[in-house]
């Protein structure tokens, strides 16, 4: 019994250290960094599971999904051609999706058919409280009715009214609520919070104190 | 003893977490329920590309994509029958659906995934909140 446990975690730490390797070699040719008394652990590399981007918009045949072996794969167009002159964000595609539309440097079809088909867009914004000392939470209708249809949200992922839906961070974190797009329109990270968090709290707003700290006794 | 035990356990757990490929465009979805079984690479379908020329209304809403990779059950009879991708690589509104190697272009084994979304980028897995009913 413990010998197969052993045996796990021996399995579990070379795994660790050669994906971990892998992952510093390509990375960058960074030189190998011999420790002075040599037999310190080779787990404390800086970054751990700090995962940087290391190349934005990669083209196709470099971007690690694609199958490079395939002929199709290198007649797909690579991202950042397609981007040029594109208002760019800082996450995500790196492109302002929604600028784009407002600033009319793209016009996609709203109709699978007819390009001249308008969208049906409904300018209404609503504000959530949030019990936090983040700002509060402003819900655009209008760059949301830009690109989707009423039916899209409405009723199943959100009841058509104020205050029905019960939204937390960490049912969107989950996938649900705004969550659903978070996938495809812009990712949570820490530069793109104060997108839907845009509502300063009121200037004497401070955060309520949790009930272990009003009550303990050692403070 | 145990306790390593668990430890390796995690971080082998950790490890298979990261990220395969932390290039891909954000938003690109590989779909890969029957592909792979039958021979063919998995699909590789382009947000970023497709939004450039469409709302997302129009498969969203109009053609019936639902929210979730892999979700949609995309077959070659539905495709060629015009529904789902055959709705427009039809040879009228894209091209045809005789390029294979256009829409199956993804590295053999790959499960199906949607790229770059916060969920794939997790150190660990969830994060759940205490459940204390809202004031
Ligand atoms: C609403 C219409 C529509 C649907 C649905 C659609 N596509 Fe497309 N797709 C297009 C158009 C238009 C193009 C551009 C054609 C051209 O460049 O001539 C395109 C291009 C592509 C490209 C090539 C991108 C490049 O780099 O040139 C791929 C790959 C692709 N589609 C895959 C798919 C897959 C897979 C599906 C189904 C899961 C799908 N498409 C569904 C309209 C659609
Ligand atoms: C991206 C998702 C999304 C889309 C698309 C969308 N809504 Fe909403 N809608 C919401 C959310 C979120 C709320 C707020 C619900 C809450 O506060 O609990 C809301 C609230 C509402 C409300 C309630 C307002 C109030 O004051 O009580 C109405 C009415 C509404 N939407 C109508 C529409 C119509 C009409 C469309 C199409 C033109 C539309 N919505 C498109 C997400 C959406
Ligand atoms: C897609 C929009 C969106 C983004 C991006 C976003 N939040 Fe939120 N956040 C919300 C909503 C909606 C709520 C719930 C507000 C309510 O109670 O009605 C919320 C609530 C919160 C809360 C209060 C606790 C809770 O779960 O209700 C905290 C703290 C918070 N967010 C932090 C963050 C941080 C940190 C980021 C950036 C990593 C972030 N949020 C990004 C929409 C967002
Ligand atoms: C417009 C994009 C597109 C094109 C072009 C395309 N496919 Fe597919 N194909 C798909 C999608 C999406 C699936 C579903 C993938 C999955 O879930 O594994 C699929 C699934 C398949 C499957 C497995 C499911 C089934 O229907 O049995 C086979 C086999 C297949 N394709 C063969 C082909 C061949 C051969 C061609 C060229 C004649 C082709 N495909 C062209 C998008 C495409
Ligand atoms: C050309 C058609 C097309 C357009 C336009 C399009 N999508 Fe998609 N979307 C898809 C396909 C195909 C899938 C994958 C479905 C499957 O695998 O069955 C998908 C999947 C998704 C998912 C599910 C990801 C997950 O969690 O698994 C979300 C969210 C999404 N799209 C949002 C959007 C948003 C937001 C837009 C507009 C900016 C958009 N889509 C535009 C075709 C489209």
């Amino acid at each position: 019994m413990k010998t197969k446990y052993f045996f796990l975690s021996v399995l579990a730490m070379t795994t660790l250290l050669v994906v971990g390797f892998n992952a510093q070699a390509a990375q960058a040719p960074l030189k190998e960094v011999k420790s002075a008394k040599g037999k310190v652990s080779g787990a404390n590399i800086f970054n751990r599971l700090l995962k940087k981007d290391e190349q934005r918009n990669a083209a196709p045949a470099e971007d690690g999904i694609h199958d490079s072996a395939n002929d199709g794969t290198h007649v797909l167009q690579p991202p950042l051609i397609a981007y040029d002159g594109l208002p760019t964000s800082e996450f995500g595609n790196y492109v302002d999706w929604v600028k784009s539309l407002d600033d009319g440097l793209l016009k996609p079809r709203y109709d699978l058919i007819d390009p001249t088909v308008e969208p049906l867009v409904m300018d209404l914004d609503i504000v959530r409280e949030v019990k936090a000392s983040m700002p509060d939470v402003v819900f655009p209708h209008k760059p949301h009715t830009q690109w989707l249809h009423c039916s899209n949200c409405h009723p199943k992922i959100f009841i058509p009214q104020r205050k029905a839906n019960v939204i937390s961070m960490s049912a969107i974190l989950l996938g649900q609520k705004c969550g659903v797009c978070r996938k495809v329109s812009f990712p949570i990270t820490t530069k793109s919070c104060t997108k839907c968090h845009s509502k300063p709290k009121p200037a004497d707003w401070k955060p309520p104190k949790s009930e272990a700290s009003l009550t303990n006794p050692w403070r | 003893m145990f306790k390593s035990a668990m430890v390796g356990l995690l971080s082998m757990f950790a490890v298979l977490m990261l990220p395969q490929a932390a290039q891909a465009e954000y938003a690109d979805v590989v779909i890969n329920n029957y592909a792979d079984a039958a021979g063919m690479r998995p699909v590789v379908f382009p947000h970023w590309y497709h939004r450039i020329r469409f709302r997302c209304k129009v498969c969203h809403a109009d053609l019936g994509f639902k929210f979730k990779a892999g979700g949609n059950k995309i077959t070659m009879a539905k495709i060629i029958d015009g529904k789902f991708c055959g709705a427009c690589h039809n040879g009228e509104i894209s091209w045809s659906v005789e390029n294979c190697g256009m829409c199956h272009s993804g590295v053999p084994g790959m499960p199906t995934q949607i790229h770059g979304s916060t969920v794939q980028r997790l150190v660990a897995p969830t994060y759940k909140s205490l459940d204390k009913p809202a004031k």
